[in-house]
């Protein structure tokens, strides 16, 4: 299951706690939304930044089960208690290649017909918004 | 629906500044009149927001977007201001929804907007349309973007 998501979307972060419960693989992508979500974009190479040190899930979920505490201290208190090194983050987050990476994910997206996240594609069929037990049903099988 | 092909219907209306917007405005580029119902439905909050995002690369290509429903100018302005979008929004209050009806966007039975993309061309003719079978279901902007292509090659 492909799914297009923005880190600050409360949405989002419902619908990962579904698909959390789910034998699924996730394939992720980013889809922040600036002008809604301020802090989408930061987020997201947050996130890939986490990834270079392989706690990309551990991230994503701290993320999203706290969506009040997105500022860079918070992200800083996040990487202290993930394990990560904290000067190897800063510098990552802010390098051409992640900001390229989410680009890349976020024009994935468009070109993809997405216009809301979260926007789970399966078997090819876009479905979005928090999955109901139509989908729940159909990613169980 | 106005098919391409049309001269593309005449208007002047009011953007969210009461600037007034006129299809003579349009001549020599390529503009997208983006049909929607109503300012403040959180689905029309989503299309413009993701259309925003995408608005350099829609440029770069040559494409203007310009948002229209039948709310007010003073609507469009708190609503512009509230998604933090720089697309102009086209007051099609008064005559409520004429300029809208004359595209064929206009859901009698509703009193607003479907949702529809009307592509017009430097020529002012237009070039490409996009009717959403429902309200609920947003145009990705791939569609614009597919339709721009077509036109370049």
């Amino acid at each position: 299951m492909i799914e297009y998501s923005d880190l600050e979307c409360p949405y989002c972060a419902r619908a990962s706690q579904l698909l959390d419960e789910l034998p699924l693989r996730r394939v992720f992508r980013h889809f922040p939304v600036v002008s809604k979500h301020p802090r989408a974009r930061a987020l997201a190479v947050a996130a890939e930044a986490a990834a270079l040190q392989e706690r990309f899930w551990e991230m994503h979920d701290s993320l999203l089960a706290d969506q009040g505490h997105l500022d860079d201290p918070h992200l800083w208190e996040r990487c202290e208690r993930l394990g990560l090194d904290l000067e190897r983050f800063e510098r990552d987050r802010r390098s051409d290649a992640l900001a390229e990476r989410v680009d890349h994910d976020f024009r994935s997206g468009i070109r993809a017909g997405v216009t809301t996240t979260p926007t789970m594609f399966v078997d090819g069929v876009a479905y979005s918004g928090v999955p109901d037990t139509d989908l729940l049903s159909i990613l169980r099988s | 629906m106005i098919e391409a092909g049309a001269v593309a219907p005449d208007f002047t209306l009011p953007d969210q500044d009461g600037d007034e917007v006129s299809l003579q405005d349009l001549a020599g580029q390529i503009s997208v009149l983006v049909f929607y119902p109503l300012d403040f439905s959180p689905v029309c909050t989503d299309q413009l927001n993701v259309y925003h995002e995408v608005l350099p690369e829609l440029e770069a290509k040559g494409a203007k977007l310009y948002g229209i429903s039948i709310d007010s100018a003073f609507s469009h302005k708190a609503f512009q201001d509230h998604l933090g979008i720089s697309i102009p929004l086209l007051a099609d209050f008064h005559p409520k929804g004429e300029v809208s009806k004359a595209y064929g966007a206009y859901i009698e039975e509703r009193g607003h907007n479907q949702r529809a993309l009307v592509m017009i061309g430097p020529d002012l003719a237009v070039t490409w349309t996009h009717q959403s079978p429902s309200p609920l279901e947003i145009p990705g902007a791939n569609l614009i973007f597919d339709a721009l292509e077509r036109q370049a090659a």
